[in-house]
C-alpha cells in the first residue's frame, strides 16, 4: 500500500499538484512567521506547547471525546455503528480542537488581535472562546446573510467579548467573509493574527489545521482498538472545508480502512445548488490555495449552496483534493432532504441532536450500510451538535416554533 | 509598446510614468472602452483590471467596480477585444492587464500570454501570485516577450525583494502601505522609505500605487520614483454616476469629469525644475 502519512505537504506546501500559498505580497512574511512559529512550537514543541495543548484539550474542551456504540441505529443499519462524539466537545462542535490551538500559537507569537471568518457562526464561537480564555482580542468576520441566519451565534460570539462585523460585499457569506478577514490581515499584519477556521487557505493552513483536528481519529483508533479490537472498516465524515474529515481520516491514511468524505449536495448537484466540489467542481485557486472549485466556464468562483451552513462553501482543502485524485478517499454526496431525514433518524433512535453538517455523514452512512455486514464496523464522525440548527429543521419541516 | 521604451521615452522628455487603472467592462463593455480612451489620451500606461468574483487584493471601491463588470457580462474572452480596439487607437500606450490568478490559471496560462501576445498587451500583473508560486507563468511570459510584474510591500525584506527583481520585468509594482486599494487622504513615510530600498535594488523602473488619489501624492511620489499607479481615485468617478442597476446617469459628464481628473493627475509627472520645485514645497 502507498504510504501518505507524514509526507505532505511538502516543502512548498503542496499537496501534489493542490495547496501552495497564492496570496499577495503583503502576506507572504507572515505566513512565513507562522510557518516557522508552528515548526518551533508544535514541531519542536518548544516551551512544551503540546503538553499545554493537550491540558487545556483535557480540561477545557473535555477531551477525549466518547466512541459512541450506537446500539439501536446498528440494529436499524445491520452492521456496527460507532458515533464519535465531537458534538460532545466544548461549545458543541470539533472547532474548537483548532481555535485553541492556534490561539495558543497566536499567544507565544506574541500576537494580541485575532481575527476570524465563520460562516454559520460555530467557528466564530470557537474562536471567540479561546481569545477570551487565553486574552486576546477577537473579531470575527461573517457575511452579512449569516449574520441574518444566526443571530444566536451572534449574540453567543459578543457575550464572550468578540466584535462581530458583517461583510456586505459579494454573496455575504462565508467565501466574502474569508475574503475580508484575508484584508484585514493584508491591512493589520503586523499585529495580527488570522485563525482560519478549515483545512483551508495558504500553506501552512492546511497543515496546521489538520495537525490540531488529529486528535479526532488519534482518539478513534485507541478506542475503538479498545473496544473492538482491530479497526473500523469503514469513516464516514462530512466536509465543508474538510477540518473534520481530514482530522477524523488522517490517523488511518496506510491503514485498510475505507473513508467517505461526504459533501452537501443542496438541492442536487444538477440544480447547480449545491457545495460539492470534490464531486463536481474544478481544479482552481481560491484563497490562497490550489484546490477543487466551484467556478464557471471563465474561473469565477460560483456562489454554493446548502441547507447546513457549514458545509455552504465553494471549495475543499487541499489535502482532501489530493486524496481524491489518488483514490485514497471516496467523495460522495447527499441532499439537504436526505440530511434532514437522517436528523431526524438520529434523534428518534438514539436521542442525539447532529448538525445539520453532520447530518450529511450520518446520511451517506445510512445509505452505505446496505453494502456493509452485520460485523462490519463504520465510524461516523458526529461532528457537532444540532441545537443551533433546530430552528432551519422546524422551518424545513414546515414546523412553527 | 513596449514598457521599456516607454519609459526611455519619458526618461528623454523629463517625465515620469502616470499609470491609471480601470476595470474592464465597468460599468459595461461600451462605457469602459470610452472611459479607457479618455484615460488613454493622458495616461503613460494603462492597466486594465480584469474583474474576478474574490478580488482579495482590492479594497471596496474596486470590488465594487468588479462587482458592476461581472454583473454586465464582462469576461476574460473580451478584455482582449476591449484591449485589441485600445490598441487600434492608442498604439503608443503601452497596457498592462491586472487580474487574478485563478482567471489565467482557468485559460491555460499559455493561452493566456499568448493571447496577451496577439493583443499586443505589454505586461500582466497578478497581485495574488507570489513568485514562489510564478515559475511557469514567469516561463510562458519569457517565451512571448511578455512583461511579467511582480509587486512588492513594505513587509518584503531585502533578500526576498532582491529574488523577486530577479524575476520581474517592465517595472517593478510597490505597494505603498499594508492594505489593499483605496484611495488614500496622504503619503506615507514608510512608503517613501520603501521606495528608496526598492530603488537601491532595482534595475528596472519603480512605480508605486495602493492609495494615490490627487495630484499632490502623483508629484510626491514622482520626486523619487519612476511613476505613479492610480485606481481606486478614478474607479471612485464611475461610482459617482452610476445607479444601482449599474447605469450611468449622464455620460458625458462622466466622461468629462473622467477626462478633468486624469488631464490633471498627468501634470504631477512632470518634472519640474530645481528652482520651480522649491517655490512648490514653499506653496505646500
Ligand atoms: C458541526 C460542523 N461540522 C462540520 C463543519 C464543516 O467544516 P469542516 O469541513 O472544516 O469540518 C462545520 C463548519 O462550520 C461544523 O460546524
Amino acid at each position: 500500500m502507498k504510504k501518505y502519512k507524514d509526507i505532505y505537504p511538502d516543502e512548498n506546501g503542496k499537496f501534489g499538484i493542490y495547496g501552495g500559498k497564492f496570496v499577495p505580497e503583503t502576506l507572504i512574511p507572515a505566513i512565513t512567521e507562522l510557518e516557522e512559529a508552528f515548526k518551533r512550537f508544535w514541531i519542536n514543541n518548544e516551551g512544551n506547547f503540546r503538553e499545554e495543548y493537550y491540558r487545556l484539550l483535557r480540561d477545557y474542551v473535555g477531551r477525549p471525546t466518547p466512541l459512541y456504540y450506537a446500539e439501536r441505529l446498528s440494529e436499524e443499519l445491520g452492521c456496527k455503528v460507532y458515533l464519535k462524539r465531537e458534538d460532545l466537545a466544548h461549545l458543541g462542535a470539533h472547532k474548537i480542537n483548532n481555535a485553541l490551538g492556534q490561539a495558543l500559537l497566536a499567544k507565544k507569537m506574541g500576537k494580541k488581535r485575532v481575527i476570524a471568518e465563520t460562516g454559520a457562526g460555530q467557528h466564530g464561537v470557537a474562536t471567540a472562546a479561546a481569545c477570551a480564555k487565553l486574552g486576546l482580542e477577537c473579531v470575527i468576520y461573517m457575511g452579512a446573510k449569516d449574520v441574518e441566519r444566526q443571530k444566536l451565534n451572534v449574540f453567543r460570539m459578543e457575550l464572550m467579548g468578540a466584535k462581530v462585523i458583517p461583510v456586505f460585499g459579494g454573496s455575504q457569506t462565508l467565501k466574502d467573509a474569508v475574503n475580508e478577514a484575508l484584508r484585514d490581515w493584508t491591512t493589520n499584519v503586523r499585529t495580527t493574527y488570522y485563525l482560519l477556521g478549515s483545512a483551508l487557505g495558504p500553506h501552512p493552513y492546511p497543515m496546521m489545521v489538520r495537525e490540531f483536528q488529529r486528535v479526532i481519529g488519534k482518539e478513534i483508533k485507541e478506542q475503538i482498538l479498545k473496544k473492538e479490537g482491530r479497526l473500523p472498516d469503514v469513516i464516514v465524515a462530512c466536509v465543508g472545508g474538510g477540518s473534520n474529515a481530514i482530522g477524523a481520516f488522517y490517523e488511518f491514511l496506510d491503514d485498510d480502512v475505507e473513508l467517505y468524505a461526504v459533501e452537501a449536495g443542496g438541492k442536487g448537484i444538477e440544480t447547480g445548488m449545491h457545495g460539492a466540489s470534490l464531486c463536481a467542481g474544478e481544479v482552481g485557486v481560491l484563497h490562497g490555495s490550489k484546490i477543487y472549485v466551484k467556478e464557471d466556464e471563465f474561473g469565477q468562483i460560483e456562489e454554493s449552496y446548502s441547507i447546513s451552513a457549514g458545509l455552504d462553501y465553494p471549495g475543499v482543502g487541499p489535502e482532501l483534493c489530493f486524496l481524491k485524485d489518488e483514490g485514497r478517499i471516496k467523495p460522495v454526496y447527499v441532499t439537504d432532504d436526505e440530511a434532514l431525514e437522517a436528523f431526524q433518524i438520529l434523534c428518534r433512535l438514539e436521542g442525539i441532536l447532529p448538525a445539520l453538517e453532520s447530518s450529511h455523514a450520518l446520511a451517506y452512512a445510512i445509505k452505505l450500510a446496505d453494502k456493509l455486514d452485520k460485523d462490519d464496523i463504520m465510524v461516523i464522525n458526529l461532528s457537532g451538535r444540532g441545537d443551533k440548527d433546530v430552528q432551519t429543521v422546524a422551518k424545513a419541516l414546515g414546523k412553527e416554533i | 509598446m513596449k514598457l521599456s521604451e516607454k519609459f526611455d521615452e519619458l526618461k528623454n522628455k523629463n517625465e515620469k510614468a502616470f499609470i491609471a487603472f480601470y476595470v474592464g467592462g465597468d460599468p459595461n463593455l461600451e462605457l469602459s472602452e470610452k472611459a479607457l480612451s479618455v484615460i488613454c489620451k493622458y495616461a503613460d500606461i494603462v492597466e486594465i483590471g480584469i474583474p474576478f468574483s474574490d478580488p482579495v487584493a482590492d479594497g471596496i471601491t474596486i470590488q465594487k467596480a468588479d462587482v458592476r463588470a461581472l454583473k454586465s457580462g464582462m469576461n476574460p474572452l473580451k478584455a482582449f477585444e476591449l484591449a485589441k480596439k485600445l490598441n487600434e487607437k492608442f498604439p503608443e500606450v503601452p497596457k498592462v492587464f491586472l487580474t487574478y490568478y485563478n482567471i489565467i490559471f482557468k485559460m491555460g496560462e499559455e493561452n493566456f500570454v499568448k493571447k496577451c501576445k496577439e493583443s499586443k498587451i505589454s505586461g500582466i500583473i497578478v497581485p495574488d501570485l507570489p513568485i514562489e508560486e510564478a515559475d511557469s507563468l514567469y516561463n510562458y511570459c519569457k517565451k512571448y516577450g511578455v512583461d511579467l510584474i511582480f509587486l512588492v510591500a513594505p513587509t518584503t525584506p531585502d533578500d526576498r525583494l532582491k529574488k523577486i527583481l530577479e524575476k520581474c520585468s517592465g517595472f517593478v509594482y510597490v505597494v505603498s502601505v499594508t492594505g489593499t486599494t483605496g484611495a488614500r487622504e496622504k503619503v506615507a513615510e514608510e512608503t517613501k522609505e520603501l521606495i528608496k530600498r526598492v530603488k537601491k535594488y532595482s534595475k528596472i523602473p519603480v512605480c508605486v500605487g495602493f492609495g494615490i488619489s490627487k495630484k499632490e501624492h502623483v508629484e510626491e511620489i514622482c520626486k523619487i520614483a519612476d511613476g505613479a499607479i492610480v485606481g481606486s481615485a478614478i474607479v471612485k468617478i464611475v461610482e459617482k454616476y452610476v445607479d444601482e442597476n449599474g447605469k450611468i446617469k449622464d455620460e458625458n459628464e462622466f466622461l468629462k469629469e473622467l477626462e478633468e481628473f486624469v488631464k490633471h493627475l498627468k501634470k504631477g509627472t512632470k518634472i519640474k525644475s530645481k528652482t520651480k520645485e522649491k517655490t512648490v514645497i514653499k506653496n505646500i
